[in-house]
């Protein structure tokens, strides 16, 4: 087994390990304690990313997700003070059993979809002539202005709605019974 | 040339994505909720990477700068909505925020 592919069960299993810690109704019960193992899996993904080369993605995950997001999380967490009401009667309904059934038949079939479809797939040559700076910043953002530029735009777009929206949103209604 | 077999990168999405759609569907606090979101997409861009990868076409990151704008976004919105919502009803429950229920 190479190293690349020990590196990669590791992070991946550390980064699912997080992600069932997130999830899961004993550990996730206090929901900083979900940030965290949530921070946890971010920072494996961003180590996966790196492994598959996206090397501007994975310093982006990492900015994005394991700094801005994470810690809006995290002042949320510790703003709302949320008392560990949660899960004491944590009980299990019809709707839940279904939700987790329906959500293990389609994880089996595209699993099933995936293996057939990925067998024998080889990975495409970094070495090859015009992919040396693959996934490097001059790569994407090429891309970025060009192929992707309509998108790019409404991203810059969206982000200022989204800020608009969260500050109207979270402000305290002056005067107001809240 | 990667020694990580393409079916594996994309087992590892699809895991996280399941993960992530079980929690969106069966934890009721509003933060998990929200939390288990980021996975699915997290899981999403994992699986554009290792495509990417494998055809050796950088568009697919382009893609996941995009997803990562979007979830930022919609993280903010939603830890607002999160907020007002704590503040109307000093919980973040959502199975209790029935007010449009008919």
């Amino acid at each position: 087994m190479s190293g690349e592919l020990l590196a990669f069960y590791v992070l991946a299993g550390a980064a699912v390990a997080g992600a069932l810690c997130v999830v899961l109704p004993p550990f996730g019960r206090n929901p900083l304690h979900a940030a965290l193992a949530l921070l946890a899996t971010l920072a494996c993904v961003a180590g996966v990313f790196v492994l598959l080369s996206a090397h501007l993605v994975a310093v982006l995950q990492v900015l994005v997700y394991v700094g801005a997001v994470m810690v809006l999380f995290t002042f949320v967490v510790l703003l709302l003070n949320l008392r560990r009401e949660e899960f004491i009667g944590a009980r299990v309904t019809p709707w839940k059993v279904a939700a987790v059934a329906a959500t293990a038949v389609f994880a089996v079939k595209t699993a099933g979809a995936v293996l057939a479809a990925s067998a024998g797939a080889r990975a495409a040559d970094l070495t090859a002539p015009g992919l040396q700076a693959y996934g490097g910043i001059r790569d994407v953002g090429r891309e970025l202005v060009t192929t992707y530029l309509f998108p790019f735009e409404l991203t810059s777009v969206l982000l200022l709605v989204a800020i608009l929206g969260a500050v109207l949103i979270a402000r305290r209604e002056k005067g107001g019974a809240a | 040339m990667t020694s990580i077999p393409l079916s594996h990168v994309l087992a590892l999405a699809l895991a996280l994505f399941a993960i992530g759609a079980v929690g969106v569907m069966t934890r009721r606090n509003l933060l998990v909720v929200l939390m288990s979101i980021e996975l699915m997409l997290n899981g999403a861009n994992v699986a554009f990477l290792g495509f990417a990868r494998w055809h050796g076409d950088s568009l697919a990151h382009a893609a996941v700068f995009i997803v990562m704008a979007v979830a930022a976004a919609e993280v903010s919105v939603g830890l607002a909505l999160a907020m007002a919502l704590f503040r109307h009803g000093r919980t973040v429950d959502v199975d209790r925020a029935t007010r449009l229920k008919g």
